[in-house]
Protein backbone atom coordinates (compact mmCIF):
# COMPACT_ATOMS: atom_id res chain seq x y z
CA UNK A 1 0.00 0.00 0.00
CA UNK A 2 1.23 3.64 -0.84
CA UNK A 3 1.94 5.63 1.97
CA UNK A 4 2.30 9.31 2.14
CA UNK A 5 4.45 10.73 4.51
CA UNK A 6 3.02 13.87 5.84
CA UNK A 7 5.52 16.84 6.32
CA UNK A 8 5.38 17.82 10.34
CA UNK A 9 5.94 21.38 10.42
CA UNK A 10 8.77 22.34 13.06
CA UNK A 11 7.57 23.76 16.47
CA UNK A 12 7.08 27.35 16.53
CA UNK A 13 8.90 29.29 19.36
CA UNK A 14 6.27 29.67 21.40
CA UNK A 15 5.28 26.07 21.07
CA UNK A 16 8.77 24.84 22.22
CA UNK A 17 8.78 27.29 24.79
CA UNK A 18 5.26 25.93 26.03
CA UNK A 19 4.57 28.75 28.01
CA UNK A 20 2.58 30.78 25.98
CA UNK A 21 0.22 27.92 25.33
CA UNK A 22 -0.74 27.10 28.47
CA UNK A 23 -1.33 31.45 28.91
CA UNK A 24 -3.80 30.64 26.18
CA UNK A 25 -4.74 27.53 27.71
CA UNK A 26 -6.02 28.68 30.73
CA UNK A 27 -7.20 32.03 28.53
CA UNK A 28 -9.36 30.09 27.34
CA UNK A 29 -10.77 27.88 30.28
CA UNK A 30 -11.17 31.37 32.19
CA UNK A 31 -13.32 32.64 29.59
CA UNK A 32 -15.38 28.85 29.78
CA UNK A 33 -15.64 29.93 33.18
CA UNK A 34 -17.64 33.01 33.36
CA UNK A 35 -19.97 31.79 30.26
CA UNK A 36 -23.34 30.23 31.88
CA UNK A 37 -24.10 26.22 32.21
CA UNK A 38 -24.50 24.95 28.57
CA UNK A 39 -25.94 21.80 30.61
CA UNK A 40 -29.73 21.01 31.19
CA UNK A 41 -30.69 20.75 34.82
CA UNK A 42 -32.77 17.58 33.75
CA UNK A 43 -35.68 16.79 36.10
CA UNK A 44 -36.32 20.08 36.86
CA UNK A 45 -35.71 21.58 33.33
CA UNK A 46 -36.99 19.61 30.48
CA UNK A 47 -35.26 19.61 26.92
CA UNK A 48 -37.17 21.23 24.05
CA UNK A 49 -38.52 17.98 21.80
CA UNK A 50 -38.67 18.88 18.19
CA UNK A 51 -41.04 18.17 15.68
CA UNK A 52 -40.77 14.66 14.17
CA UNK A 53 -39.39 13.40 17.40
CA UNK A 54 -39.52 9.54 17.98
CA UNK A 55 -41.09 8.91 21.29
CA UNK A 56 -43.70 6.59 22.52
CA UNK A 57 -45.93 5.49 19.59
CA UNK A 58 -49.73 6.69 20.60
CA UNK A 59 -53.09 6.53 19.05
CA UNK A 60 -54.35 9.84 18.17
CA UNK A 61 -58.18 10.98 17.19
CA UNK A 62 -58.58 13.48 14.79
CA UNK A 63 -60.74 16.81 15.37
CA UNK A 64 -64.55 15.52 15.67
CA UNK A 65 -63.26 13.18 18.15
CA UNK A 66 -63.54 9.76 15.84
CA UNK A 67 -60.73 7.57 16.76
CA UNK A 68 -58.86 7.02 13.74
CA UNK A 69 -57.61 3.44 13.38
CA UNK A 70 -59.62 1.34 11.13
CA UNK A 71 -58.05 -2.09 12.53
CA UNK A 72 -56.51 -2.88 9.37
CA UNK A 73 -53.09 -3.93 11.17
CA UNK A 74 -50.86 -3.23 8.91
CA UNK A 75 -48.69 -1.86 11.80
CA UNK A 76 -49.22 -4.99 13.53
CA UNK A 77 -47.82 -6.89 10.84
CA UNK A 78 -44.61 -4.04 9.62
CA UNK A 79 -43.75 -4.30 13.39
CA UNK A 80 -39.91 -5.65 13.68
CA UNK A 81 -40.47 -6.45 17.28
CA UNK A 82 -43.94 -7.16 17.52
CA UNK A 83 -44.84 -5.09 20.10
CA UNK A 84 -48.76 -4.39 18.60
CA UNK A 85 -51.34 -6.67 19.41
CA UNK A 86 -54.85 -5.44 17.63
CA UNK A 87 -58.43 -7.26 17.92
CA UNK A 88 -60.46 -6.02 14.99
CA UNK A 89 -63.98 -5.21 15.94
CA UNK A 90 -67.00 -3.74 14.44
CA UNK A 91 -68.53 0.07 14.60
CA UNK A 92 -72.71 -0.11 15.14
CA UNK A 93 -74.06 0.80 12.43
CA UNK A 94 -76.02 3.33 14.48
CA UNK A 95 -73.04 5.28 15.58
CA UNK A 96 -71.98 8.33 14.11
CA UNK A 97 -69.36 6.38 12.26
CA UNK A 98 -70.97 3.72 11.32
CA UNK A 99 -69.50 3.99 7.66
CA UNK A 100 -66.36 3.66 8.87
CA UNK A 101 -67.09 0.04 9.76
CA UNK A 102 -64.10 -0.81 11.76
CA UNK A 103 -62.55 0.52 14.80
CA UNK A 104 -60.02 -1.75 16.88
CA UNK A 105 -61.68 -3.36 19.68
CA UNK A 106 -57.99 -3.95 21.41
CA UNK A 107 -55.36 -2.45 20.42
CA UNK A 108 -51.95 -3.20 22.80
CA UNK A 109 -48.51 -1.79 22.04
CA UNK A 110 -45.80 -4.00 24.09
CA UNK A 111 -43.43 -1.16 25.45
CA UNK A 112 -40.92 -4.05 26.56
CA UNK A 113 -41.01 -4.93 23.21
CA UNK A 114 -41.11 -1.35 20.69
CA UNK A 115 -37.83 -0.12 19.19
CA UNK A 116 -39.12 2.87 18.45
CA UNK A 117 -38.17 2.89 14.62
CA UNK A 118 -41.52 4.40 13.56
CA UNK A 119 -42.38 1.78 10.97
CA UNK A 120 -46.30 1.86 12.51
CA UNK A 121 -46.59 5.20 11.98
CA UNK A 122 -44.98 5.32 8.69
CA UNK A 123 -47.14 2.10 7.26
CA UNK A 124 -50.44 3.22 8.54
CA UNK A 125 -52.82 4.41 5.56
CA UNK A 126 -55.24 6.68 8.69
CA UNK A 127 -52.37 7.85 9.88
CA UNK A 128 -53.70 6.95 13.04
CA UNK A 129 -50.76 6.28 15.02
CA UNK A 130 -47.94 8.65 15.72
CA UNK A 131 -44.68 8.16 17.90
CA UNK A 132 -44.88 11.65 19.93
CA UNK A 133 -42.44 13.32 22.48
CA UNK A 134 -42.64 11.42 25.27
CA UNK A 135 -39.10 10.52 25.26
CA UNK A 136 -39.18 9.12 28.99
CA UNK A 137 -41.04 5.77 30.16
CA UNK A 138 -40.65 3.57 33.38
CA UNK A 139 -43.24 1.15 34.88
CA UNK A 140 -43.37 -1.07 37.75
CA UNK A 141 -44.31 -4.31 36.04
CA UNK A 142 -44.68 -5.49 32.89
CA UNK A 143 -48.35 -5.64 33.11
CA UNK A 144 -48.14 -1.71 33.33
CA UNK A 145 -45.80 -1.28 30.01
CA UNK A 146 -48.71 -2.96 28.02
CA UNK A 147 -50.01 -0.09 27.02
CA UNK A 148 -54.19 -0.58 26.34
CA UNK A 149 -56.22 1.02 23.68
CA UNK A 150 -57.61 3.61 26.22
CA UNK A 151 -54.31 4.81 27.71
CA UNK A 152 -52.86 4.62 24.20
CA UNK A 153 -55.50 7.49 23.35
CA UNK A 154 -54.81 8.95 26.52
CA UNK A 155 -51.32 9.99 25.71
CA UNK A 156 -52.51 10.78 21.92
CA UNK A 157 -54.79 12.74 22.07
CA UNK A 158 -56.24 14.96 18.81
CA UNK A 159 -53.91 15.93 16.01
CA UNK A 160 -54.63 17.92 13.07
CA UNK A 161 -56.91 15.98 10.27
CA UNK A 162 -55.48 17.34 6.57
CA UNK A 163 -58.02 15.16 4.71
CA UNK A 164 -60.80 14.01 7.20
CA UNK A 165 -61.00 10.81 4.49
CA UNK A 166 -64.25 9.12 6.00
CA UNK A 167 -66.36 12.27 6.11
CA UNK A 168 -65.83 13.04 2.18
CA UNK A 169 -66.00 9.53 1.56
CA UNK A 170 -69.69 9.90 3.44
CA UNK A 171 -70.39 13.07 0.96
CA UNK A 172 -69.62 11.27 -2.07
CA UNK A 173 -71.85 8.20 -0.86
CA UNK A 174 -74.48 10.70 -0.30
CA UNK A 175 -74.14 12.95 -3.09
CA UNK A 176 -73.48 9.96 -5.38
CA UNK A 177 -70.15 11.78 -7.04
CA UNK A 178 -66.92 10.21 -6.34
CA UNK A 179 -64.76 7.41 -7.57
CA UNK A 180 -65.98 4.35 -5.75
CA UNK B 1 5.45 23.83 82.42
CA UNK B 2 2.50 25.76 83.28
CA UNK B 3 -0.40 24.13 82.43
CA UNK B 4 -2.38 27.31 81.23
CA UNK B 5 0.42 27.40 78.52
CA UNK B 6 -0.16 23.98 77.52
CA UNK B 7 -4.00 24.81 77.46
CA UNK B 8 -3.52 28.00 75.36
CA UNK B 9 -0.66 26.05 72.95
CA UNK B 10 -3.45 23.06 72.14
CA UNK B 11 -6.23 25.64 71.84
CA UNK B 12 -4.45 27.27 69.03
CA UNK B 13 -3.28 23.83 67.38
CA UNK B 14 -6.81 22.72 67.08
CA UNK B 15 -8.27 26.04 65.71
CA UNK B 16 -5.41 26.04 63.02
CA UNK B 17 -6.12 22.03 62.46
CA UNK B 18 -9.90 22.73 62.21
CA UNK B 19 -8.97 25.81 60.05
CA UNK B 20 -7.25 24.30 57.65
CA UNK B 21 -8.99 21.17 57.79
CA UNK B 22 -12.16 22.92 56.56
CA UNK B 23 -10.27 24.85 53.91
CA UNK B 24 -9.51 21.61 52.82
CA UNK B 25 -13.14 20.65 52.63
CA UNK B 26 -14.03 23.54 50.97
CA UNK B 27 -11.06 23.34 48.33
CA UNK B 28 -12.17 20.19 47.30
CA UNK B 29 -15.64 21.66 46.81
CA UNK B 30 -14.20 24.87 44.71
CA UNK B 31 -12.42 22.19 42.49
CA UNK B 32 -15.24 20.89 41.52
CA UNK B 33 -17.48 23.38 40.93
CA UNK B 34 -14.47 25.69 39.25
CA UNK B 35 -14.21 22.61 37.17
CA UNK B 36 -17.94 22.35 35.99
CA UNK B 37 -18.17 26.21 35.85
CA UNK B 38 -14.96 25.66 32.95
CA UNK B 39 -16.26 22.85 31.56
CA UNK B 40 -20.07 24.66 31.43
CA UNK B 41 -21.48 22.63 33.91
CA UNK B 42 -23.21 23.35 36.97
CA UNK B 43 -21.29 21.80 39.82
CA UNK B 44 -22.71 19.97 43.18
CA UNK B 45 -25.71 22.18 43.74
CA UNK B 46 -28.28 19.74 45.50
CA UNK B 47 -27.02 18.62 48.84
CA UNK B 48 -29.04 20.94 52.02
CA UNK B 49 -29.74 20.55 55.23
CA UNK B 50 -33.68 21.31 56.16
CA UNK B 51 -33.12 24.12 58.26
CA UNK B 52 -30.79 25.48 55.66
CA UNK B 53 -33.20 25.38 52.72
CA UNK B 54 -35.44 26.99 54.65
CA UNK B 55 -33.74 30.36 54.91
CA UNK B 56 -35.86 32.09 52.38
CA UNK B 57 -33.24 33.45 49.38
CA UNK B 58 -30.07 32.35 51.17
CA UNK B 59 -30.51 28.86 51.87
CA UNK B 60 -31.16 28.33 47.89
CA UNK B 61 -28.35 30.16 47.19
CA UNK B 62 -26.24 28.04 49.35
CA UNK B 63 -27.69 24.93 48.10
CA UNK B 64 -27.10 25.98 44.52
CA UNK B 65 -23.35 26.69 45.66
CA UNK B 66 -23.41 23.46 47.00
CA UNK B 67 -21.85 24.95 50.45
CA UNK B 68 -23.27 21.43 52.57
CA UNK B 69 -21.63 19.16 49.75
CA UNK B 70 -18.07 19.11 51.72
CA UNK B 71 -19.86 17.50 54.90
CA UNK B 72 -22.25 15.02 52.98
CA UNK B 73 -18.58 13.99 51.46
CA UNK B 74 -16.96 13.36 54.40
CA UNK B 75 -20.00 11.62 56.42
CA UNK B 76 -19.55 9.45 53.25
CA UNK B 77 -16.26 8.39 53.43
CA UNK B 78 -16.60 8.11 57.24
CA UNK B 79 -19.62 5.18 56.42
CA UNK B 80 -18.79 3.75 53.78
CA UNK B 81 -17.87 0.27 54.45
CA UNK B 82 -13.79 -0.51 55.30
CA UNK B 83 -12.54 -3.02 53.07
CA UNK B 84 -8.93 -4.51 53.91
CA UNK B 85 -8.04 -6.31 50.34
CA UNK B 86 -7.05 -10.13 51.36
CA UNK B 87 -4.01 -9.67 49.09
CA UNK B 88 -2.47 -6.57 51.22
CA UNK B 89 0.33 -6.28 53.89
CA UNK B 90 -1.70 -4.97 56.41
CA UNK B 91 0.36 -3.00 58.93
CA UNK B 92 1.89 -0.86 56.39
CA UNK B 93 -1.35 -0.56 54.36
CA UNK B 94 -3.58 0.96 57.65
CA UNK B 95 -0.01 3.02 58.44
CA UNK B 96 0.23 4.51 54.89
CA UNK B 97 -2.60 6.84 55.29
CA UNK B 98 -1.35 8.37 58.57
CA UNK B 99 1.92 8.81 57.21
CA UNK B 100 0.55 10.43 54.37
CA UNK B 101 -1.35 13.22 56.50
CA UNK B 102 0.71 13.80 59.40
CA UNK B 103 3.44 15.30 57.68
CA UNK B 104 0.70 17.66 55.79
CA UNK B 105 -0.68 18.63 59.32
CA UNK B 106 3.10 18.96 60.73
CA UNK B 107 3.68 21.33 58.61
CA UNK B 108 1.63 23.73 59.18
CA UNK B 109 2.99 24.41 62.74
CA UNK B 110 5.99 26.70 60.91
CA UNK B 111 3.94 28.68 58.24
CA UNK B 112 3.11 31.87 59.09
CA UNK B 113 -0.36 33.39 58.98
CA UNK B 114 -0.23 37.20 59.85
CA UNK B 115 1.88 39.50 62.70
CA UNK B 116 0.19 41.33 65.66
CA UNK B 117 1.88 44.05 66.15
CA UNK B 118 1.18 45.24 70.22
CA UNK B 119 1.00 48.77 71.22
CA UNK B 120 4.53 49.36 72.62
CA UNK B 121 5.62 48.63 68.69
CA UNK B 122 6.71 44.88 68.99
CA UNK B 123 5.61 43.01 65.49
CA UNK B 124 4.66 39.45 67.03
CA UNK B 125 4.44 36.55 64.69
CA UNK B 126 1.12 34.47 64.22
CA UNK B 127 2.56 31.28 63.72
CA UNK B 128 2.27 27.85 65.99
CA UNK B 129 6.13 27.44 66.21
CA UNK B 130 8.14 30.45 65.07
CA UNK B 131 11.42 28.35 64.36
CA UNK B 132 14.07 29.92 62.90
CA UNK B 133 14.71 27.05 60.31
CA UNK B 134 11.41 27.30 59.51
CA UNK B 135 11.90 26.79 55.53
CA UNK B 136 14.08 24.03 56.25
CA UNK B 137 11.62 22.09 58.40
CA UNK B 138 8.41 22.91 55.76
CA UNK B 139 10.56 20.75 53.44
CA UNK B 140 12.08 18.19 55.54
CA UNK B 141 8.30 17.03 56.47
CA UNK B 142 6.65 17.92 53.41
CA UNK B 143 8.67 15.57 51.73
CA UNK B 144 8.00 12.78 54.22
CA UNK B 145 4.51 12.94 52.70
CA UNK B 146 5.70 10.99 49.86
CA UNK B 147 6.60 7.73 52.26
CA UNK B 148 3.16 7.55 52.72
CA UNK B 149 2.69 6.91 48.77
CA UNK B 150 5.30 4.95 48.50
CA UNK B 151 3.98 2.58 51.59
CA UNK B 152 0.37 2.78 50.04
CA UNK B 153 1.76 1.68 46.39
CA UNK B 154 4.16 -0.86 47.74
CA UNK B 155 1.70 -2.49 50.26
CA UNK B 156 -1.33 -2.66 48.65
CA UNK B 157 0.64 -5.71 46.54
CA UNK B 158 -0.86 -5.14 43.30
CA UNK B 159 0.76 -3.52 40.00
CA UNK B 160 -1.36 -0.19 39.66
CA UNK B 161 -0.27 1.23 42.50
CA UNK B 162 3.22 0.23 42.63
CA UNK B 163 3.59 2.08 39.56
CA UNK B 164 2.10 4.67 41.14
CA UNK B 165 4.54 4.78 44.08
CA UNK B 166 7.31 4.43 42.50
CA UNK B 167 6.37 7.20 39.93
CA UNK B 168 5.85 9.39 43.80
CA UNK B 169 9.60 8.56 44.71
CA UNK B 170 11.23 9.49 41.27
CA UNK B 171 9.06 12.89 40.91
CA UNK B 172 9.53 14.09 44.28
CA UNK B 173 13.72 13.13 44.06
CA UNK B 174 13.81 15.19 40.63
CA UNK B 175 11.72 18.04 41.65
CA UNK B 176 12.60 18.53 45.36
CA UNK B 177 15.88 19.70 43.95
CA UNK B 178 15.17 22.60 41.87
CA UNK B 179 12.58 23.43 44.44
CA UNK B 180 15.72 23.88 46.82
CA UNK B 181 17.32 25.74 44.58
CA UNK B 182 14.63 27.89 43.16
CA UNK B 183 13.92 28.82 47.51
CA UNK B 184 18.04 29.76 48.42
CA UNK B 185 18.37 33.11 46.04
CA UNK B 186 15.00 34.32 48.28
CA UNK B 187 17.04 33.91 51.68
CA UNK B 188 19.79 35.42 49.64
CA UNK B 189 17.82 38.34 49.37
CA UNK B 190 16.81 38.76 53.21
CA UNK B 191 19.65 38.13 54.37
CA UNK B 192 21.67 41.28 53.41
CA UNK B 193 23.92 42.67 55.70
CA UNK B 194 22.12 44.42 58.73
CA UNK B 195 18.84 42.55 58.47
CA UNK B 196 20.45 38.90 59.14
CA UNK B 197 16.49 36.97 58.77
CA UNK B 198 18.11 33.34 58.75
CA UNK B 199 15.59 30.63 57.11
CA UNK B 200 12.81 32.21 59.67
CA UNK B 201 9.97 32.61 57.18
CA UNK B 202 8.79 35.60 59.37
CA UNK B 203 11.24 37.55 59.00
CA UNK B 204 11.78 36.71 55.51
CA UNK B 205 8.38 38.22 54.99
CA UNK B 206 8.76 41.10 56.97
CA UNK B 207 12.19 42.21 55.36
CA UNK B 208 10.53 41.27 51.67
CA UNK B 209 9.79 45.13 49.86
CA UNK B 210 8.11 44.83 46.21
CA UNK B 211 11.48 45.98 44.43
CA UNK B 212 13.30 42.23 45.92
CA UNK B 213 10.20 40.54 45.32
CA UNK B 214 10.10 41.51 41.46
CA UNK B 215 13.75 40.35 41.23
CA UNK B 216 12.75 37.03 42.53
CA UNK B 217 10.46 36.35 39.80
CA UNK B 218 12.26 33.57 37.87
CA UNK B 219 12.40 31.50 41.01
CA UNK B 220 8.57 32.16 42.09
CA UNK B 221 8.20 30.34 38.69
CA UNK B 222 10.50 27.31 39.90
CA UNK B 223 8.93 27.37 42.88
CA UNK B 224 5.10 27.37 41.63
CA UNK B 225 6.66 24.68 38.56
CA UNK B 226 7.93 22.35 41.25
CA UNK B 227 4.99 22.59 43.94
CA UNK B 228 2.94 21.34 41.34
CA UNK B 229 5.10 18.97 41.18
CA UNK B 230 5.13 18.04 45.14
CA UNK B 231 1.92 18.17 45.45
CA UNK B 232 1.29 15.67 42.86
CA UNK B 233 -1.53 17.81 41.03
CA UNK B 234 -2.15 17.94 37.35
CA UNK B 235 0.26 18.76 35.13
CA UNK B 236 2.18 16.53 37.26
CA UNK B 237 -0.27 13.98 39.13
CA UNK B 238 2.06 10.73 37.81
CA UNK B 239 1.17 9.15 40.58
CA UNK B 240 -2.49 8.83 40.44
CA UNK B 241 -2.58 9.26 36.90
CA UNK B 242 -5.99 8.23 36.80
CA UNK B 243 -6.49 7.17 32.60
CA UNK B 244 -3.06 5.50 33.25
CA UNK B 245 -2.25 4.23 36.90
CA UNK B 246 -6.35 3.57 37.62
CA UNK B 247 -6.02 5.77 40.43
CA UNK B 248 -2.25 5.04 41.03
CA UNK B 249 -1.16 4.67 44.61
CA UNK B 250 -4.12 4.69 46.11
CA UNK B 251 -5.92 2.35 43.95
CA UNK B 252 -6.63 -0.33 46.43
CA UNK B 253 -7.42 2.10 49.25
CA UNK B 254 -11.48 2.76 50.11
CA UNK B 255 -14.11 4.78 52.61
CA UNK B 256 -11.87 6.81 55.16
CA UNK B 257 -8.21 5.27 54.42
CA UNK B 258 -8.83 6.93 50.93
CA UNK B 259 -10.20 10.08 52.38
CA UNK B 260 -7.41 10.61 54.35
CA UNK B 261 -5.20 10.43 51.30
CA UNK B 262 -7.68 12.77 49.98
CA UNK B 263 -7.32 15.43 53.12
CA UNK B 264 -3.59 14.91 53.05
CA UNK B 265 -3.51 15.61 48.87
CA UNK B 266 -5.21 19.39 49.79
CA UNK B 267 -3.50 19.97 52.89
CA UNK B 268 -0.18 19.83 50.91
CA UNK B 269 -1.95 22.43 48.37
CA UNK B 270 -2.52 24.73 51.11
CA UNK B 271 0.44 24.48 53.01
CA UNK B 272 1.96 24.98 49.59
CA UNK B 273 0.27 27.84 48.83
CA UNK B 274 0.89 29.58 51.92
CA UNK B 275 4.61 28.58 51.91
CA UNK B 276 4.24 30.44 48.13
CA UNK B 277 2.13 33.10 49.43
CA UNK B 278 4.68 33.75 52.20
CA UNK B 279 7.85 33.58 49.88
CA UNK B 280 6.85 35.14 46.85
CA UNK B 281 3.73 37.14 47.20
CA UNK B 282 4.39 39.30 50.20
CA UNK B 283 2.44 37.19 52.46
CA UNK B 284 0.46 39.19 54.82
CA UNK B 285 1.76 42.88 54.24
CA UNK B 286 0.27 44.84 51.12
CA UNK B 287 2.38 46.97 49.12
CA UNK B 288 2.82 50.15 50.48
CA UNK B 289 -0.06 49.89 53.24
CA UNK B 290 0.28 49.64 56.76
CA UNK B 291 -1.99 47.87 59.08
CA UNK B 292 -2.23 49.93 62.34
CA UNK B 293 -0.91 47.92 65.67
CA UNK B 294 -3.53 46.26 67.46
CA UNK B 295 -6.22 43.47 66.82
CA UNK B 296 -7.33 44.75 64.21
CA UNK B 297 -4.46 45.32 61.97
CA UNK B 298 -3.64 41.52 63.18
CA UNK B 299 -7.61 40.09 61.30
CA UNK B 300 -6.49 42.46 58.37
CA UNK B 301 -3.18 40.83 57.62
CA UNK B 302 -4.25 37.06 58.25
CA UNK B 303 -7.28 37.96 56.13
CA UNK B 304 -4.69 39.30 53.59
CA UNK B 305 -2.79 36.26 53.70
CA UNK B 306 -6.09 33.77 53.50
CA UNK B 307 -7.17 35.62 50.12
CA UNK B 308 -3.85 35.55 48.52
CA UNK B 309 -3.97 31.69 49.61
CA UNK B 310 -7.05 31.27 48.14
CA UNK B 311 -6.10 32.97 45.33
CA UNK B 312 -3.37 30.40 45.03
CA UNK B 313 -5.40 27.74 45.15
CA UNK B 314 -7.60 28.99 42.49
CA UNK B 315 -4.35 28.74 40.52
CA UNK B 316 -4.09 25.19 41.15
CA UNK B 317 -7.16 24.50 40.13
CA UNK B 318 -7.17 26.92 36.96
CA UNK B 319 -4.10 24.80 35.90
CA UNK B 320 -5.63 21.65 36.74
CA UNK B 321 -8.49 21.91 34.61
CA UNK B 322 -6.69 23.22 31.75
CA UNK B 323 -3.45 21.55 31.22
CA UNK B 324 -3.45 17.66 29.99
CA UNK B 325 -0.78 15.55 32.14
CA UNK B 326 2.70 15.40 31.14
CA UNK B 327 4.14 12.37 30.04
CA UNK B 328 6.52 10.51 32.18
CA UNK B 329 9.88 10.98 30.44
CA UNK B 330 8.41 14.64 29.74
CA UNK B 331 7.37 14.80 33.16
CA UNK B 332 12.19 13.89 34.50
CA UNK B 333 12.94 15.43 31.60
CA UNK B 334 11.29 19.16 32.64
CA UNK B 335 12.46 18.32 36.17
CA UNK B 336 16.53 17.17 35.40
CA UNK B 337 16.87 19.22 32.05
CA UNK B 338 14.94 22.24 32.46
CA UNK B 339 14.26 23.19 35.84
CA UNK B 340 17.26 21.88 37.82
CA UNK B 341 19.91 23.30 35.36
CA UNK B 342 17.23 27.55 35.30
CA UNK B 343 17.33 26.72 39.19
CA UNK B 344 21.15 26.63 39.29
CA UNK B 345 21.39 29.67 36.68
CA UNK B 346 19.06 32.08 38.55
CA UNK B 347 20.88 31.22 41.57
CA UNK B 348 24.27 31.85 40.05
CA UNK B 349 22.60 34.88 38.76
CA UNK B 350 21.35 36.30 42.07
CA UNK B 351 24.50 35.81 43.93
CA UNK B 352 26.38 37.81 41.03
CA UNK B 353 23.52 40.50 41.25
CA UNK B 354 23.83 40.36 45.19
CA UNK B 355 27.45 40.67 44.89
CA UNK B 356 27.43 43.71 42.56
CA UNK B 357 24.78 45.31 44.71
CA UNK B 358 27.27 45.16 47.57
CA UNK B 359 30.49 46.35 45.68
CA UNK B 360 28.01 49.29 44.20
CA UNK B 361 26.43 50.29 47.53
CA UNK B 362 28.97 49.53 50.44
Amino acid sequence: MATKVVERKPLSMSEKTYLPQIYNGLKTTFNNMLKPPVTLEYPDQRPDIPNGYRGVPTLVKDPNGREKCVSCQLCEFVCPPKAIRIKPGEISEESNNGHVEKAPQEFDINMLRCIYCGLCQEVCPEEAIYLQDIYSLNGLSREELIFKKQKLYEIGGTLPDEHYKWDKKLDDARNGTGHH
Amino acid sequence: MDITLIVITLVKAITMIVVVMSIAAYAVLAERKVCSWMQGRVGPNRTSLPIISAIPILGPFITRLGLIQPAADGLKFLFKEDIIPGHVNKFYYLMAPCLAIAPAFTTMTVLPFGKFVDSAGVTHPLVLANLDIGILFIFAVSSLGVYGLILAGWSANSKYPFLGGVRASAQLISYELAMGLSVLPVFMWANAPGEPAGMNIFLLVESQSPLSMICQFISGFIFLVTLFAETNRLPFDMPEAETELVSGYNTEYGSFKFGLFFVAEYTHIIVGSGVFTALFLGGWNLPFVNFAPGLVGAVLSVLVFLIKVFAVIFFFIWIRWTLPRFRYDQVMKLGWSVLLPLAIANLIANALIIALVDKVLL
